[in-house]
């Protein structure tokens, strides 16, 4: 296997994924786009982590699927390890899956019921037609072992499995072929805190051994920076900044990084009490319709008149670390809270009317 | 054994009870499976004006307990025994309708999923409404500018338009904003949260957690927080409960939980989440295995099978497989469900969160 | 919501007119002959070819289509070329030559029979069926609950023939309870009317009834597992408005859709029923043209029992957009 340009597994260049909306009656017509992933850029080397993290509706699991055309990109390039698959057919497809697999997040829909966790297991060799040495048995019951699962439970259903042991199953499944990419869309947000650790630790562990490249997918910045070696942050369907993780977690210059960052209560009282806090009103506007020019900055407290007049580009501010913002920053202003006046809520209403807004009507 | 008498007796009005105090309190539900232990001897208590935070994994107990304390429980088919004693009265006692009389009134509920705590058929100004004159003699009008006045004080906009939107009309954060409406209408004493942002995105949960926190300090309302994000925890209680298997196995004020907690579960927890305050670690330490079965809770301690210290336990102190331990006090308002010489369990504690601490 | 309307009018217009088209060229494909049907004993080819002739099937199919259609707008003549010939005035579905009636008039004789046993059917099944399966629900689990579903496990099982003959045999012909049926409307003699229906309700009510006792018993019981029946409980509302405001709202809602359609079907005749009962409904007569083979009559019985259904659906689905605002968006 030999690796793509940059020794990249996957570059990923201005990928878009909109979905029509269409009108109901006897003849549907598209009557709008839902732009869920508006341009991003990815890249990603080997044996390394890249988290994308974003609230609901941001656009972070549609990007995840479209990379591995689970759902059909609009526009832009994708390329995995040299190969462009933008365009495959899904029979090309097929082969292109024994190099970049999916884990889940809802360990108990994800696995068949009706199917043995050694069928479960054991599908990927067969679908890709693929005899492993010493048999299709002997490499599931290693695979259930590598993920510290119990070899004698070969012949179980996944209800006789708690969440931590599926979402194993799950990951036994996506390593079979020793893929080199694996996209985790919240492969950790259904499990309990206990059980999150395990499983962190095992993607860590078998990341270590072969390589893996994961793109992790998730709302929890804890998580996404305990696995991460990169970050890159989408609002609304574009990324606003990328950077190491220790750039973005430590030093960001987005306001919606610092909102973000600023939001998420940590685990010890005395320096919770103690920290800044940027309050943002309101939810996310609607994808279909978003705001003109900066598309955050109707929640944002660095908002000025150019950021409804231009967009943003992405641009490199120092090595490494990229923001689309006209006014980055390093140092929000203590304890903002964007506060709701009557003007506000008067856009707030405005926007919130101008289509369905929840982000429960975004399609995943 | 508790003699009639004595019961008799200590149903009347104590004035040095607490504002709130859970004593002894076991909910089981029959299923086909056999039974299930739910919640087990779980004893609280609570200030007015405070906040207390239960926290636990999914099938602790820690939302049954809850739902004990509002009456709820043994619409659902459960036995609930113990008692709760809220503001000087002991509910488990009362009647069916008593209960139901202080529902709403004197303690209120939100719940995690705002979306569907709401009924899909009912105008959201329509629902509080209803939780108005459920407990008060007023007209309808006047209880609809009740409901208008309340929507705009937790921060919904155009509430004069949004009192007769339908819920899913609204996104996730005004509809937990509109369950918290709802809760406070009455101005009850206590409001139980029942992870009231696990449903929510970040900058939302922030929203819902500081408006809970203004309210409360307008109403004086105490609450009863149930979540699992020891972040959520850290942000917003007075004293933390945590519950494993269907037992509290350490309750202390909140610093004490986070600084000085004894019990192994509470120290696994702390160990074993990712932390953005502290340096990036390379592993995290997990807790090992998965929690028991609630129809099979093992006979001693219920956290033995996947505790790390059970072995340091001396004999004299009795044996974890076998002896179930109590929770006692260990230190100011601090008490632990352990078997390990409390010598012991702090030099535990210590090391376990220095080395937290260590590789910030 | 209008425009929500319009365009299921709309819709449903152009479903009728499919359906128009898919009745006939079914019913035309049929083997039987009606020319050969209507010759009679003394039988030759000139007759039958003179019969095609008459009954205007000498001529291709669309062109019968076309007259089909306009006969049910604007009327048409039949036996044109004969010294008698028939007008038929629009709405026409058509004329039977075996029993020398025009179909709509046969409909229309039988329509009443067909409507007030599908009525009283329909009301004592719905209150058999969701009183019982509401009290089911409340005592899930219980001695009461479960003979409730064991009732309906019983009714369920019965075919509507035995139960018919069963009660035929016992209240009529042993115990001598009732009169044997006879039909009469209900102006001309209530109480004869009563005597023959009673029969035929309870016959058609037992199938449809356990069906319902289950149906709502299953309903009301996932609804109380909803979060906000939860949530109307922490309010402190009383359990009597928990029961009837809450869930039975949101639960029985889904039976309307059930109850609206299997109306509907009933409403097209019950064979069975009617021939037990020797009940000249819509199910006798769609059974004794089969027999017979007079297609004009099935043709005109399919129509307008398709036409019920469809039209049982828009009503349904308006009933259900006003019951629960979520279905109102689009």
């Amino acid at each position: 296997m030999s690796d793509g340009a940059n020794g990249q597994i996957l570059n990923v260049t201005d990928l878009h994924t909109y979905f029509p909306i269409k009108s109901r009656g006897l003849i549907p017509r598209t009557i709008g786009q839902v732009k869920a992933v508006d341009g991003i850029d990815l890249a990603l080397a080997s044996s390394e982590t890249l988290g994308l993290v974003g609230e609901s509706g941001s656009g972070k699991t549609t990007a995840a699927r479209s990379i591995l055309r689970l759902v059909e990109p609009t526009s832009g390039q994708i390329e995995l390890d040299g190969q462009d698959i933008t365009h495959l057919n899904s029979s090309a497809m097929v082969k292109v899956r024994r190099k970049a697999q999916m884990i889940f997040q809802d360990p108990y829909t994800a696995l068949n019921p009706r199917h043995t966790v050694g069928g479960i297991i054991a599908a990927p060799f067969r679908v890709q037609k693929v005899e492993p040495p010493g048999g299709v048995r002997a490499a599931v019951m290693e695979l259930m072992e590598r993920v510290g699962l119990n070899p004698e439970h070969f012949n179980r259903y996944p209800n006789e499995f708690s969440g931590g042991q599926r979402q194993r199953i799950g990951i036994a499944r996506a390593i079979a072929l020793r893929p080199r990419l694996i996209v985790c869309d919240e492969p950790v947000s259904a499990l309990d805190v206990s059980i999150q650790a395990q499983i962190l630790n095992l993607l860590k562990d078998l990341q270590r051994e072969f390589g893996i490249a994961y793109l992790f997918v998730a709302h929890d910045l804890s998580v996404v920076r305990q696995v991460s070696h990169r970050v890159a942050v989408m609002y609304l369907g574009h990324i606003v900044e990328t950077a190491s993780q220790e750039v973005i977690y430590a030093a960001p210059l987005h306001p919606y990084t610092h909102s973000l960052l600023s939001a998420i209560p940590i685990p010890d009282p005395a320096q919770q009490k103690k920290r800044n806090r940027i309050l943002l009103q309101g939810d996310l506007p609607s994808p279909i319709n978003p705001p003109s020019g900066c598309v955050f900055r109707t929640r944002c407290f660095q908002a000025q008149e150019k950021c409804a007049a231009e967009i943003p580009p992405l641009v490199e501010l120092e090595p490494g670390h990229k923001v689309a913002c006209h006014f980055p920053i390093a140092k929000p202003p203590e304890s903002v809270v964007v506060s709701t006046t009557e003007e506000d809520e008067a856009v707030m209403a405005a926007r919130r009317d101008s289509g369905p807004v929840d982000s429960g009507a975004m399609p995943h | 054994m508790i003699g009639v008498e004595e019961v008799e007796g200590r149903a009347q009005h104590s004035p040095e009870r607490p504002f709130l105090s859970v004593e002894n309190l076991a909910v089981q539900f029959k299923t086909e499976d056999g039974i299930v232990q739910a919640v087990d001897g779980v004893s609280f208590s609570l200030e007015r004006g405070k906040t207390l935070a239960i926290v636990g994994e999914s099938g602790s107990g820690k939302s049954v307990t809850a739902q004990a304390v509002m009456g709820l429980v043994k619409a659902m088919g459960g036995i609930v025994s113990g008692e709760i004693w809220l503001d000087g009265q002991e509910l488990n006692g009362l009647s069916p309708a008593e209960v139901q009389a202080l529902r709403g009134a004197e303690m209120a509920m939100i719940f995690q999923d705002p979306m569907s705590s709401l009924h899909p058929f009912y105008r959201i100004g329509d629902q509080i409404v209803e939780a108005i004159m459920a407990h008060r003699k007023v007209g309808k009008g006047a209880a609809r500018k009740e409901a208008l006045e309340m929507l705009k004080h937790v921060g919904i906009p155009a509430a004069e338009r949004r009192i007769d939107a339908f819920p899913h009309q609204l996104s996730g954060g005004m509809r937990q904003r509109v369950m918290i409406a709802m809760a406070l209408i009455n101005s009850p004493q206590l409001l139980i949260a029942d992870e009231p942002t696990t449903a929510l995105d970040v900058t939302v949960q922030a929203q819902i957690l500081e408006l809970i926190r203004r309210l409360q300090g307008e109403f004086g309302t105490t609450v009863i927080m149930i979540t699992h994000d020891l972040g959520v925890v850290a942000d917003v209680a007075d004293d933390v409960a945590v519950m494993y298997a269907a037992r509290i196995v350490e309750q202390a004020p909140t610093s004490e939980t986070y600084y000085h907690a004894q019990m192994p579960y509470t120290l696994g927890l702390l160990a074993s989440i990712p932390r953005m305050d502290r340096g990036q670690q390379d592993r995290l330490d997990p807790i090992p295995g998965n929690p028991p079965s609630p129809i099979h809770l093992p006979p001693g301690c219920v956290f033995q099978p996947r505790c790390k210290y059970w072995e340091q336990v001396p004999e004299s102190a009795g044996h974890c497989k076998t002896d179930r331990p109590e929770l006692l006090a260990s230190g100011a308002g601090h008490s632990v469900r352990c078997l390990l010489p409390t010598d012991a369990r702090r030099q535990i504690s210590q090391e376990v969160l220095q080395s937290l601490r260590g590789e910030g | 919501m209008a425009g929500y309307v319009v365009r299921r009018v709309v819709s449903m217009t152009l479903l009728l007119f499919l359906l128009t088209l898919t009745v006939f060229f079914l019913f035309n494909m049929m083997p039987a002959d009606p020319a050969r049907l209507t010759c009679g004993k003394a039988c030759s080819p000139a007759i039958i070819e003179a019969n095609r002739h008459h009954l205007e099937l000498d001529i291709p199919p669309i062109e019968q289509y076309q007259r089909f259609v306009g006969g049910i707008f604007f009327g048409r003549t039949f036996s044109k070329d004969t010294p008698r010939p028939i007008e038929c005035e629009a709405p026409c579905l058509g004329y039977s030559f075996l029993r020398n009636t025009e179909v709509l008039t046969l409909i229309a004789r039988a329509a009443p029979v067909t409507f007030w046993l599908a009525i009283g059917g329909f009301l004592t099944w719905m209150l058999i069926g969701l009183s019982l399966g509401i009290v089911s629900a409340l005592t899930r689990g219980r001695w009461v609950d479960r003979t409730i579903m064991g009732i309906a496990l019983v009714g369920y099982s019965l075919p509507s023939f035995f139960i018919g003959l069963v009660l035929i045999f016992f209240v009529i012909l042993d115990w001598n309870l009732l009169p044997f049926p006879q039909w009469t409307t209900p102006d001309k003699d209530l109480g004869r009317f009563l005597q023959t229906m009673i029969l035929p309700w309870i016959t058609i009510a037992t199938l449809y009834a356990a069906f319902y006792m289950r149906l709502t018993r299953n309903q009301v019981l996932e609804v109380f597992g909803e979060d906000y029946i939860r949530t109307a409980r922490a309010k402190g509302l009383p359990e009597r408005v928990v029961v009837l405001k809450h869930a039975l709202r949101a639960g029985l809602t889904p039976i309307v859709t059930a109850a609206g359609l299997d109306l509907a079907g009933l409403l097209g005749g019950a064979i069975i029923t009617e021939n037990i009962y020797s009940l000249p409904g819509l199910g006798s007569l769609s059974i004794g043209a089969v027999l017979a083979s007079d297609l004009p009559v099935i043709t005109g019985i399919t129509l307008v029992t398709a036409s019920l259904i469809i039209f049982a659906n828009l009503v349904v689905d308006l009933l259900y957009a006003v019951v629960d605002p979520r279905v109102r968006v689009g």
